[in-house]
């Protein structure tokens, strides 16, 4: 009894760890998704993005592991706001098909582009020194990095939601949201809006990509690999909000900890069944509005 | 009276708190010429939706010919000849005009489910579709891409698939809606035309078309049906000089 | 729905067969007669035309795009070669097996998935194939996982046709199995049922208020198209005398998407031409450079779906309209 307690404590802290980064990277495709209505699947790009530049940073250029993170973030940030603009903009109105086969475009252009100039192999920037070790309590043992991670995430998840119900950029999101026609009729200019938060969602996902190399190997396949998982953390959770991936992707989280630790011989088959039933159940996802 | 082609008996719905419809008894005739009319957000569009099938009432009855048809789904009352069409063109854009003509006739033949003979032999679909855009004068753009033609035709065309269903009520939603004004005596025109058997109710802002074509008009004013008369009535009466002509509301 | 190489479909179309749907046959028979060293790719490509086209019906016909239509293809896949190591070597009743057996996949997973639509929708396509994949590779008794399932023994096509090295016969089934799909896609596209499944890809709403059962045919579709994606699977089986996890994953899915819109989504003959180019490209590159060959797909796809829809087939159209324009 003592023991299964202990792996609990262990799964709800690996999968809190782990649920965390999930929704780091995928709120921010729940929210463009909600606002625009497009299918991008590409989102994983910008993650993997982010944990390929803090490995450029730290390892090539030498800078402090504290430096390169926001650098990384900002970088791809702007990035994605020449792709936005450039390629995104002139979709917003196509049909799902083709937004699909474009982002798997941008997939494969990234999975390619990543391997020459990291190769195959996964990767990981260095961690500084003092996020590295462990904490014991009673018999468990607890990595400092990861519990790094969890309160910074909590502390994001924070200022997200501040940011969101108080500020005058969070009320035309989501009002946009709502009603695009209805948001643009009241003088909002959408389609800037849709900029800066494509570009946010993507500095999100760029952070949830540097922080969690530890817990989502950085390969350059990584995109394809992790994309499932993006996308059931948005359908589970419920798309265009704050609350649904953050819900979808704690659930997500620690139940593909559990299913890892306990049962390994089924691998994610759970986790997919599971999806299966919930989106049969809500096919708006748990938090998503009704038709 | 059951010679009514369509009927609702206290009809409701609510929007969480909002109710859009409270208790509408309304009644079309067999083969009239009725509007329904009122300002913006008066629930015109969730009363049409009601009644096709596509929202749910909270509570309340509609009848369709004398004959219940409050829980069937859109498809079961398209079969029982209620037809209607769209405040904002809905047409299947990449087919043909004739196509998309030919889509409702086949369906209301009952072959639009044969897998094994093309389409080209269903003469009969065909010809009657055919003959439905001729009585509409569109004969000459049969062969065009839906989207490829203007807004007001696209309009004449939306009217061609509710005929194609020969309905025997039949519901136009805004039927002027983006049509420009040169066209709109054309839309009078085709109103007009129409199949006197066929009972009709029209949602509509353009006052002139209404009061030209309508026989019977009803006013819906935040979910309640405020009046109903003839259209010198409703034009005489104070209430709805107050809430809808005089107001801001057109 | 024009244009010189789309299927016809519609009320006021012509049914008969033009000479330009021929040439695919009279490719194959080139193949099969003056490069017979290239018998056993064309077989592969052959079979991935087949699934292709059956991805046609549903995403290009339909409108239901779906990123697992590789669970239907390995179900077939596994379905033959599970058949044929336990039971019975017979190809034609392994192809029957696997038709029908991702069938009724196809019709059990369909009527849930049809159910929904757009995200959700995309979402359980995916969770579909993923699922399919876990059962393949953690069922290693029946699977062999990882491994796959090596030395599929089929016996001679009829009792008669051994499929000897040189893939003569292997060739050969393959073209008849797709020539006799063709027909049936070619002869549903242009029906009365076809056309309003076109219709139900184009305006959903309209459909159900002119009273049609779209959900039904929908499912009726995507059942069929499922069956054909099984026996390609099975094609695969018995052609390789393998079956591997590569039959039933979200990669496979993703590529024949990309293949179906090179080569030109809802002309049925982009299921032709896709397959062909993408396989012959991805042989010829990724052998040189892996890592070119996805930067080149991808670049690619990007440049069709910003500038050419229609793929292929669609820049071959408007080349020939224009040529026309010119002659008048």
């Amino acid at each position: 009894m003592h023991s299964f307690l202990s792996s609990l404590i262990g799964i709800g802290f690996h999968g809190l760890a782990y649920g965390m980064i999930l929704y780091a990277i995928s709120v921010g495709l729940s929210i463009t998704m909600g606002l625009m209505g497009f299918v991008n699947l590409a989102h994983g790009v910008f993650a993997m993005a982010g944990g390929y530049l803090m490995v450029t940073a730290t390892m090539s250029l030498g800078w402090p592991w504290a430096a390169a993170l926001p650098v990384a973030c900002v970088s791809v940030a702007v990035a994605s706001v020449v792709l936005e603009r450039v390629l995104y903009a002139p979709l917003y109105r196509a049909g799902e098909l083709e937004q699909v086969l474009f982002t798997i475009g941008l997939i494969f252009v990234a999975v390619a582009l990543a391997r020459l100039a990291y190769g195959p192999l996964p990767l990981s920037a260095p961690l500084p020194g003092y996020l590295k070790g462990s904490v014991e309590i009673g018999e468990r043992t607890f990595p400092i990095y990861r519990a790094a991670v969890i309160v910074a995430s909590a502390l994001l998840v924070a200022v997200l939601w501040i940011g969101l119900e108080r500020t005058r950029w969070g009320a035309m999101v989501r009002a946009a949201v709502d009603n695009g026609p209805m948001a643009e009729s009241l003088g909002i200019d959408t389609s800037r809006l849709f900029t800066v938060t494509f570009a946010v969602g993507s500095a999100l996902a760029a952070l949830g990509g540097a922080l969690g190399a530890d817990l989502i190997a950085l390969t350059p396949t990584y995109p394809f690999e992790q994309l499932v998982y993006f996308l059931i953390v948005v359908a589970v959770g419920g798309m265009g909000t704050l609350r649904g991936p953050f819900l979808g992707a704690l659930l997500i989280g620690v139940g593909d900890t559990a299913c890892k630790y306990w049962m390994p011989q089924f691998g994610a088959f759970f986790i997919y069944a599971a999806t299966m039933l919930l989106l049969l159940w809500r096919p708006r996802g748990l938090l998503g509005q009704a038709a | 009276m059951s010679d009514a082609a369509l009927e609702t008996r206290g009809l409701c719905k609510s929007f969480g708190a909002l109710r859009v419809a409270e208790n509408i008894d309304f009644r079309l005739a067999a083969g009239a010429r009725h509007a329904l009319i009122g300002p913006n957000g008066a629930g015109k569009t969730t009363f049409v939706n009601m009644l096709t099938g596509r929202v749910r009432p909270s509570s309340g009855a509609i009848l369709l010919g004398g004959e219940e048809i409050t829980g069937l789904a859109q498809a079961a009352r398209v079969q029982r000849g209620l037809g209607r069409t769209f405040q904002i063109n809905t047409l299947c854009g990449e087919l043909s005009v004739l196509d998309n003509v030919a889509l409702a006739v086949a369906e209301r033949q009952g072959v639009a489910g044969r897998m094994w003979r093309p389409a080209s032999a269903y003469r009969a679909v065909r010809e009657e579709a055919m003959a439905m855009l001729e009585s509409l004068d569109l004969a000459g753009d049969a062969r065009s891409r839906a989207l490829d033609l203007p807004y007001g035709k696209q309009r004449l065309v939306e009217i061609a698939i509710a005929l194609g269903l020969r309905p025997k009520v039949l519901l136009l939603d805004e039927p002027a809606a983006g049509v420009p004004s040169l066209e709109s005596a054309r839309m009078l025109e085709v109103l007009a035309g129409l199949p006197a058997e066929v009972a009709i109710l029209i949602i509509e802002h353009d006052m002139e078309l209404v009061f030209r074509f309508a026989s019977r008009i009803t006013v819906l004013v935040r979910g309640v049906v405020l009046c109903e008369g003839a259209p010198a009535e409703i034009a005489a009466d104070p209430k709805v000089q107050e809430v809808y002509l005089g107001g801001n509301g057109a | 729905m024009s244009g010189a190489s789309g299927a016809v479909i519609g009320y006021a179309a012509s049914p008969r067969l033009r000479p330009l749907e021929l040439a695919p046959w009279a490719a194959a028979a080139a193949v099969y007669w003056l490069a017979p060293s290239y018998l056993p790719l064309g077989a592969y490509i052959l079979i991935i035309i087949l699934l292709v086209l059956s991805l046609d019906l549903i995403v290009g016909y339909a409108g239901i795009v779906t990123l697992g239509h590789a669970a239907y293809f390995g179900i077939g896949a596994y379905v033959a070669g599970i058949l044929a190591v336990r039971y019975s070597g017979d190809p034609l009743l392994g192809l029957a097996a696997a038709g029908a057996a991702a069938a009724l996949f196809g019709l059990a997973t369909g009527a849930v998935l049809l159910r929904t639509e757009g995200l959700a929708l995309l979402m359980l396509t995916l969770a579909v194939v993923s699922i399919v994949f876990e059962v393949a590779n953690k069922w290693t008794e029946v699977t062999g996982g990882a491994d796959g399932l090596p030395n599929v023994r089929i016996a001679p096509l009829l009792g008669r046709f051994a499929f000897d090295m040189y893939g003569r016969t292997a060739f050969l089934y393959c073209l008849g199995v797709l020539a006799a799909a063709w027909w049936l896609v070619r002869t549903l596209v242009a029906s009365p049922f076809g056309c309003a499944l076109v219709g139900s890809r184009e305006s959903d709403a309209r459909m159900h208020a002119i009273g049609a059962p779209v959900y039904r045919r929908r499912l009726r579709a995507f059942t069929i198209s499922a069956a054909l994606a099984g026996m390609a699977g099975a094609l695969l089986t018995q052609t390789t005398q393998f079956v591997g996890l590569s039959a039933v994953s979200f990669e496979l899915s993703g590529e024949i998407l990309v293949m179906l819109v090179l080569g030109g989504a809802r002309r049925m003959y982009g299921a032709f031409v896709g397959p062909l180019v993408y396989i012959a490209a991805r042989d010829y590159l990724a052998k040189q450079s892996p890592e070119y060959w996805m930067l080149g797909i991808g670049v690619l796809l990007i440049l069709v779906v910003m500038f050419a829809r229609g793929g292929i087939l669609g820049l071959l159209d408007s080349a020939l309209e224009r040529l026309r324009g010119l002659r008048r």
